[in-house]
């Protein structure tokens, strides 16, 4: 049995070194799709999250508590209930169901833009509100503007939020629920690695399954790493 | 509004800030209560008195970090309500805590440049030479000792050459060496730009090596502020006699 699952790791280890090397279409076309979506919905997760973290990290609101319940639930948002959620929206008899999303990429996003802006806000407020509250008044002291200030904090939190931005691209690139409902597995059209994979699995084809997952890893482990590496050069 | 005071870069001072009734309230506590004080240019002012005397709050207000509940604050005839960024930015403070940011010493001593878009790149050489940190300039900021913070710290505000410079106890804790390399840049850079200095200190011998005039704090208020050599041989009032006699005053 260990021998087997050995076999089909090696098999499929050079499969997807073959489907790698040999440029073939079908998955270069997965691929750019995986990444085109899951950058996309990272983003605009960040366009949105960092400046709403920051904002909650260094100042104190009323719905503050509230909000911050909130973002924390979302961050363990199962990513099926977010697929179904926004299934239900995108869906002909949805309430923006005539802006015809639901099975395209663009649905895809949508609904992982909503897996990745709880993970990129909150753990942003989180790095944002460890940083010593008298970095603030030093920066003003210095003749920081409120938005200087902010920024200086910013920049002191970046571990903490490339860390979020690390977490919000891994939950993304990997998830299958979402994708899967709402983007509905379409080949050359809705299906990324996450789906591939499912649908490979389905139907036996093990060895592609593994391929496709061996990407799907190799892919994260260099993104990944290369943020990593942003996150060691940027704290000189 | 003008002075005879007794520093070498300034003989008729004009009154940079000017504090009438000024109050300042956290909810119901009242932390400071300023009747009259002016601080002249060109001069070093020290601020002495036991801890929570409110002397770290004054120089907030002084800085502009905080407003007053009440009372008038004013800055070259500026009124605290009405003050620009640009009158702002001529004071800065050194804290008795220095925080740094997480990165190069130089990207330190630069930060208060680049707030302001400027880039004095030989200033900025000066200034790590003039601190004793010149070859450490690339090093981190994390890997320094409490008194190479410090007077990096110092640097970076002495190298956006302010008009005031603000010091919260900045050779609290410090070892000898580098609380008389602190005094001798305090007194350097006020012996060469003539800039006005409010130094808040619990060390009665530095207040009276640096300063010219030396006020005493108790309870939020200023009890007396005379010249140095006055306030230390001929005090007016008891607490502060007995404060300059080492006593505990309260």
């Amino acid at each position: 049995m260990v021998f087997d699952l050995m076999d089909d790791l090696a098999r499929g280890f050079t499969q997807a070194l073959q489907l790698i090397l040999g440029g073939d279409a079908a998955l270069l076309e997965i691929v750019a799709l995986s990444l085109r979506v899951s950058f996309i919905a990272l983003l605009i997760a960040m366009l949105f999250g960092i400046p709403l973290g920051a904002a909650l990290g260094l100042s104190r609101i009323r719905a503050q508590g509230l909000i911050t319940i909130l973002l924390y639930t979302g961050m363990g948002l199962p990513p099926v209930v977010v697929g179904l959620f926004v299934y239900l929206l995108l869906s002909r008899s949805g309430p923006v169901g005539a802006l015809g999303w639901l099975f395209t990429p663009t649905a895809m996003i949508v609904a992982q833009v909503i897996i990745a802006f709880p993970l990129v806000a909150g753990l942003t407020m989180t790095s944002a509100a460890s940083v010593d509250p008298q970095l603030r008044l030093q920066a003003r002291a210095l003749g920081a503007t409120r938005v200087q200030e902010a920024w200086a904090v910013l920049r002191e939190a970046r571990v903490g939020v490339i860390a979020a931005i690390v977490a919000a691209f891994g939950a993304i690139i990997s998830e299958v629920g979402a994708v899967m409902l709402v983007g509905g597995n379409i080949e050359g059209k809705t299906r990324v690695l996450t789906t591939a994979i499912v649908l490979n699995t389905r139907t036996g084809d093990f060895e592609l399954a593994l391929a496709l997952g061996i990407i799907l890893l190799a892919l994260a482990f260099v993104i990944n790493g290369a943020l990593l590496r942003l996150q060691r050069v940027s704290d000189v | 509004m003008a002075r005879y005071c007794a520093s070498n870069a300034c003989l008729m001072c004009e009154a940079l800030f000017q504090l009438r009734g000024v109050r300042k309230e956290y909810g119901a506590r009242a932390v400071l209560q300023i009747d009259a004080l002016e601080i002249f240019a060109g001069e070093i002012l020290a601020l002495v008195g036991p801890s929570g005397a409110g002397k770290s709050t004054l120089l907030r207000l002084l800085n502009f970090l905080e407003t007053p509940t009440s009372g008038q604050l004013v800055y070259r005839q500026t009124p605290f309500e009405n003050i620009s960024l640009e009158l702002r930015r001529e004071i800065t403070t050194v804290f008795q805590r220095p925080v740094l940011l997480n990165t190069s010493l130089r990207a330190n001593v630069a930060y208060g440049l680049q707030l302001r878009g400027a880039r004095h790149e030989a200033r900025i050489d000066e200034m790590l030479a003039r601190v004793g940190l010149a070859t450490m300039a690339r090093a981190s900021a994390r890997k320094l000792s409490g008194g190479e913070m410090q007077r990096v710290a110092l640097a970076r505000a002495l190298v956006i050459e302010p008009r005031v410079l603000l010091l919260d106890e900045p050779t609290a804790n410090l070892d000898p060496y580098n609380v008389a390399l602190i005094e001798e840049i305090v007194r350097a850079q006020h012996h060469e730009r003539g800039t006005t200095i409010v130094l808040v200190t619990h060390n009665l011998f530095q207040a009276k090596r640096l300063a010219q005039r030396v006020g005493l704090m108790l309870n939020g208020q200023l009890i007396e502020i005379a010249d140095a050599p006055a306030f230390f041989d001929a005090p007016q009032d008891a607490r502060t006699a007995a404060f300059v006699r080492g006593e505990m005053v309260y």
